[in-house]
């Protein structure tokens, strides 16, 4: 108390119109007469003392946004009385990093390297749907060569599986059960090496370009793909032996963050959260892009509408794009072909090649443009520095990425960079879940619900 | 549409049309005045010179040229595909409302197979609650709100962008654009009938400055609290400090030269 009165004979700047920072008036309002118990250092029996004394049940309690459990920078405001939490408000914004601004000053191929660290753990799909809505603008969606498109549906599905192999692991370590972490984790790293492998990263890939994919896929791959799915499929296998009838697993997670299909609907909810409510509904099949109509695959629901069934969803999902990584393997070893545009005015102008310091410019691409044409050279100029020109006016294309709903909204001036590019990212919209999933129910639950809806901060706040 | 004027004479960009190169306009743009093309193209804006340089002197030649830039305007009917139905259906919708279908709409247009229903702002929760309710339209979910600035378009500088999508009548989409001055930077907030949109308007409201009146709670999502300034207007710089690299400076990216 002393303290206070200190400050208050202290200088401080009226607020006032003039000073940008002051905090809100709502704000000092909201929080006079309230008691603040800080718990940095101390006897924590002193301050449990202090809010017996004081007899108030309601307490309102940070968690995060530096909590392990929050995947990543997440703020959970809860008001709970005693384990009950009986509100539940979700405070994002901590990871934003102004990707969508900063994509308005690069050219439209240099965006996919931005777009592709919104949500790191999918990358591919922020790829694919920003290209796709570039080609919709561009009217070469028909042009796009099969091959790219077979190599674009291989990755998106590779990265879909490392993407639930994350949110069950991390989920499961969540839970206090370390060895669902480490299995998934081991079985991510089949995958990201055969990622890896083809577009020499393992994040941030920015592999799938305006007109096709970066590079076509390295000697060898097919092999490692041969190699891969077979063992990830055991490792899927372990996983389910583990999980799938785990009593203690049921029991923190059977009718945990319940929300039926009307709650879906209103808020907006897609992918394994709206497909646990038994709705079949997944972009693949009901507005098919990148020739997936053409793959062989189930859309996976339950009926329970709670943790529990998302969990089993998204390991029959797994399987299922096992299928088809199989099928595009299959095409891909059939054929040969182009994996870029044929349009030279769009297709980025060099191939990349393993030297040995690492992937760079094909020899050839260097020396054609530095010994033997100088055109090419224009060309290459002109292509990189100035980019290529996208007439103007809007898109929008949505695809299904492991969380649901991922849109992509650009508009082009008819500039050589985009107008305004804005991401509708599944995690964003399904965080506002967050409060009808968990109000009502245990701390230990929010935990649960949480991880169902699965969401990746670097998405949620861009 | 960084220098350009609003509002060009519309027949003359027809007419060097004709001339197709010497117009200096793309293949694309040519195949979008083409006349009997999709819709007559709107001017919004120019573009001088070949590259759109803007700093030092334009020493390509080609600083004397000046291109429009064209995007789709109002389609006539038939629309095609399934937008005539729901062009049919909201208009129907809308009887017994608080506005009819001419008074809410302003203008369709079809482009790229995307429908864009660009709807007076008054009317916007009108056309909303059609299109969550309606059997026929059943857009039950809407994929959240996409501000755009556009400072040369005097009267509608800020845009707000919807997407909906109806799972019932088979991933129909339809977008939806309601615009309003920077000077009254109101929309109505369509949370009431689409909760979902919650968080986008926010958003829209953070990043745009766009009041959503009737949001239940429109207070900033992504920056913090006492942010100044709406950091996706094109008024609002970029950012960024010089990077020195080898006695050589990098100025920040909104400051590069640059083509556009």
């Amino acid at each position: 108390m002393s303290t206070h009165t200190e400050f208050t004979q202290t200088e401080v700047p009226e607020p006032g119109a003039n000073d940008v920072y002051a905090t809100s008036v709502a704000d000092e309002q909201a929080s006079e007469g309230a008691h603040v118990f800080n718990a940095a250092g101390g006897d924590w029996n002193d301050l449990v003392d202090e809010a017996t004394s004081l007899g108030e049940e309601r307490i309102v309690v940070n968690m995060g946004p530096q909590h392990p459990s929050t995947h990543g920078v997440l703020r959970l405001i809860l008001e709970i009385d005693g384990e009950t939490v009986t509100e539940a408000r979700a405070g994002i914004g901590y990871l934003h990093t102004g990707i969508e601004k900063n994509m308005e000053y690069r050219t439209w191929v240099q965006g996919v390297t931005f777009c592709t660290r919104m949500d790191y753990l999918t990358p591919m799909f922020q790829e694919a749907a920003y290209c796709l809505a570039i080609e919709k603008l561009l009217g070469i969606t028909d042009q796009i060569p099969e091959r790219a498109s077979v190599i674009r549906v291989l990755m998106m599905e590779m990265t879909r599986i490392s993407s639930h192999l994350i949110c069950l692991g991390t989920g499961g370590m969540e839970m206090g059960a370390t060895t669902v972490m480490t299995v998934s984790f081991r079985e991510r790293e089949r995958l990201l090496r055969v990622i890896e492998m083809v577009t020499g990263l393992r994040m941030n890939n920015a592999y799938i370009r305006p007109g096709g994919v970066a590079q076509d896929l390295p000697p060898g791959c097919i092999d490692a793909l041969r190699e891969m799915i077979p063992e990830v499929r055991r490792g899927l296998g372990e996983l389910e032996a583990l999980l799938n009838e785990n009593p203690i697993l049921k029991g923190r997670t059977v009718d945990v963050g319940v929300l039926n299909l009307a709650g879906c609907m209103a808020l907006g909810i897609t992918g394994p959260v709206l497909r646990s409510t038994g709705l079949p509904h997944d972009l693949r099949k009901l507005d098919p892009y990148c020739g997936y109509e053409t793959y062989d695959f189930e859309v996976k629901t339950r009926t329970s509408m709670d943790a529990y069934g998302r969990l089993r969803i998204r390991i029959d999902e797994m399987y299922e794009s096992l299928k088809i990584i199989e099928q595009a393997t299959d095409r891909l070893q059939a054929d040969e072909g182009p994996v870029m545009v044929a349009d030279k005015k769009i297709a980025w102008p060099a191939q990349l090649a393993l030297g040995s310091d690492g992937l760079g410019n094909s020899l050839d691409h260097i020396r054609e443009i530095m010994g033997t044409s100088m055109e090419s050279l224009i060309h290459h100029f002109k292509l990189v520095t100035e980019g290529f020109r996208v007439p103007a006016g809007q898109a929008y294309v949505a695809i299904e990425s492991p969380k649901g709903e991922l849109g992509c909204h650009i508009v082009s001036d008819g500039g050589t960079r985009p107008y305004r590019a804005h991401f509708r990212d599944p995690s964003f919209n399904n965080l506002q879940a967050v409060a009808a999933m968990c109000e009502g129910s245990q701390i230990a639950d929010v935990i649960v619900a949480v991880a169902s809806i699965d969401p990746v901060m670097g998405g949620v706040d861009r | 549409m960084s220098d350009g004027e609003k509002k060009h004479d519309a027949s003359s960009v027809n007419a060097d049309t004709t001339k197709d190169q010497a117009s200096g306009l793309t293949p694309g743009e040519v195949e979008l005045a083409r006349p009997g093309g999709p819709a007559e193209p709107e001017v919004v804006g120019v573009r001088h010179g070949m590259f759109g340089a803007t700093q030092g002197a334009d020493t390509t030649g080609y600083s004397g040229l000046v291109r429009p830039i064209l995007v789709a305007g109002a389609s006539e009917r038939p629309y095609g595909g399934y937008f005539d139905e729901i062009a049919d259906n909201l208009e129907r919708g809308l009887v017994g409302g608080t506005a009819s279908y001419a008074e809410a709409v302003d203008r369709v247009v079809v482009d790229r197979g995307e429908m864009t229903i660009h709807i007076r702002r008054e009317h916007l929760l009108a056309v909303a609650r059609a299109l969550r309710d309606d059997a026929s339209l059943r857009f039950e979910i809407v994929t959240g709100v996409s501000g755009v600035h556009y400072p040369n378009r005097t009267g509608e500088e800020l845009h707000a962008v919807y997407h909906f999508l109806s799972i019932t009548h088979g991933g129909r989409r339809v977008r939806i654009e309601v615009s309003c001055p920077d000077d009254d930077r109101h929309i109505p907030s369509i949370v009431s009938v689409y909760p979902a949109n919650d968080w986008h308007e926010r958003e829209t409201w953070d990043m745009f400055g766009i009041e959503f009146d009737g949001h239940p709670a429109l207070t900033r999502i992504l920056m913090p609290d006492d942010w100044p300034g709406h950091p996706q207007r094109k008024d609002y710089p970029l950012g960024g400090i010089p990077v020195e690299y080898k006695g050589a400076t990098i100025p920040p990216p909104d400051q590069r030269r640059s083509y556009n």
